[in-house]
């Protein structure tokens, strides 16, 4: 494609699959005290 | 649903339910956005004279590619997947531990009212500590990795137990099938050698609690005596950093005295620090400090300031990475984590020093939040069920918001504080958020256009 650049392809359906096994950190416990960001953690699933 | 915005000269479109980000040219930029509500007809005849026929095809043709391989227009089927939230089972995996609910500093916008959470000052005991790390043990299912927050008011100054609490969860891990991820937050003033050892034993992260530059840090952190805390805790502070390999944040807020805070995270950068998080202030809106409506237009500027002066520092060699700009687009949580959002209330708790629990440290002291204690475990079952139902399509705003996978449904003691509710969204918090995010993605388009 010579328009379109894609920086990262679909990724999140995948994720109903494996996900969901809960051993990545709680979202709100580091550098953020006060909201709620979880786009910036990653997973610790090594399944997936 | 798609998201398009452009910024610091790239154009970026999200497809939000599939995840995929995509940069593009001004021709496929402005026919997306006709997309899905215009025939290839009228997309042609509008955008012809100013492209021509050819480019438009060409565009048309790669962005029908996309919509074939589901990574745009692709539909949000996850709403189906959260219908079951009530009956799933959800584990305790997470404490924040008020071990003090004292401090040494009298910050002005400190939501714990320097340390006393609307309450007395009081200092957790080993045992109150013990048990609930028991607690947590014991509810914490098949998960292996467990994560505890010393926490205050000023955590160091009970730090006997908070050293015989570690010494308490390690001797329990291997019996237990469990690991500790211990991680502390300090405001720095009582720091010392041999708690900077410790700490480098023991601790997965530190957060240090600094507000940027003096003048701004010590107009909102002054000791007791009214006397500012920069200069006492700034060095100790870049020497913890020194020995920590990467694993800590220097934390601070900004407030309505500080909106061009970019230059507060800049000045944290200056300092050597590398690990950064600066966040806005929560108060009440009649409080000065408070961020209002309309310092918004300053604040999303600003936000693009930073991240121009990001990725500038980043090409350089002299790179930082601020919070709110990381962002895992390849290997990012998975949609239930994304859906769930901060666990607060089911996942986290938080504990004050005699024991009871609340939905999180936010929540503390506000007595129709409190779920139990060490001791009962939780007897409040109702509000429990409350957050357990709380996610990103039980809000209205999130529903449809195009953050929604990124912010997982915003801070529920936020909501509460402004709307009474914990199911609403902070608006303030929301445009903040939003912006955050776009920039974040505009860093990843910058930095990937490199190489
Ligand atoms: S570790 Fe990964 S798969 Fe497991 S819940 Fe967290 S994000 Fe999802
Ligand atoms: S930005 Fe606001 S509306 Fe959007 S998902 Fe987050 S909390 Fe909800
Ligand atoms: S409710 Fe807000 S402050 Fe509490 S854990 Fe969640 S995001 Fe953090």
């Amino acid at each position: 494609m010579k328009k379109i650049k894609t920086l990262t392809a679909n990724t999140l359906k995948n994720t109903m699959k494996k996900g969901g096994c809960g051993e990545c950190q709680t979202s709100c416990q580091s550098a953020c005290k006060t909201s709620c960001t979880v786009g910036n953690q990653s997973c610790e699933n090594a399944n997936r | 649903m798609i998201h398009q915005y452009k910024n610091n000269g790239y154009n970026i479109v999200m497809d939000i339910a599939s995840g995929s980000v995509h940069v593009v040219d001004d021709v496929v930029y402005d026919a997306i956005a006709m997309y899905e509500d215009h025939t290839k007809e009228e997309i042609m005849a509008a955008l012809t004279p100013v492209y021509g026929a050819e480019e438009i095809e060409e565009a048309l043709n790669e962005i029908q590619e996309l919509i074939d391989q589901e990574m745009l227009f692709t539909e949000d089927e996850y709403q189906q997947y959260v219908t079951d939230f009530k009956k799933r089972k959800t584990v305790v995996k997470a404490l924040c531990l008020h071990v003090a609910h004292d401090c040494n500093l009298a910050c002005k916008y400190c939501f714990a009212e320097e340390g006393e959470y609307h309450g007395r000052r009081a200092l957790m005991s080993l045992e109150v500590g013990k048990k609930a790390l028991d607690f947590l043990i014991e509810n914490s299912g098949n998960r292996v990795n467990l994560e505890v927050d010393f926490f205050g008011g000023e955590p160091l100054m009970n730090w006997d137990v908070v050293k015989e609490l570690v010494a308490y969860g390690r001797s329990r891990e291997a019996e237990c099938n469990k690991k500790f991820r211990f991680t502390i937050t300090t405001n720095g003033v009582l720091l010392n050698d041999e708690i900077m050892d410790f700490c480098n034993r023991e601790m997965a992260n530190v957060v240090l609690s600094l507000d940027g530059r003096p003048e701004v840090n010590d107009r909102m952190r002054p000791f007791r005596n009214g006397k500012g805390s920069y200069e006492v805790i700034v060095p100790k502070f870049q020497k913890f950093a020194k020995s920590r390999q990467g694993q800590y944040y220097v934390r601070g807020t900004f407030t309505h005295n500080n909106l061009d805070f970019a230059s507060d995270v800049l000045h944290f950068a200056d300092l050597g620090f590398d690990q950064i998080s600066i966040e806005p202030v929560v108060s009440a809106p009649s409080e000065p400090y408070a961020i209002r409506e309309e310092d918004l237009p300053q604040i999303l500027a600003e936000y693009d300031r930073l991240a121009v002066e990001y990725i500038k520092r980043k090409k350089e060699g002299r790179g930082f990475n601020f919070f709110h700009f990381m962002i895992d687009l390849s290997q990012g949580p998975c949609v239930a984590k994304r859906l769930a959002g901060c666990g607060s209330g089911t996942e986290y708790l938080a504990v004050t020093p005699w024991g009871d629990f609340y939905p999180c440290h936010q929540f503390v002291g506000e007595e129709e939040f409190l779920l139990g204690n060490v001791y009962d475990g939780i007897t409040n079952t109702e509000v429990r069920d409350e957050f357990k139902l709380c996610n990103v399509y039980a809000k209205d705003k999130c529903r449809n918001c195009f953050a929604r996978f990124y912010c997982s449904g915003g801070c529920a003691a936020n909501s509460y504080h402004f709307h009474g509710t914990i199911t609403d969204a902070y608006d303030i918090g929301c445009e903040m958020q939003k912006k955050r995010i776009e920039c974040a993605i505009m860093i990843k388009a910058a930095l990937a256009d490199q190489d």
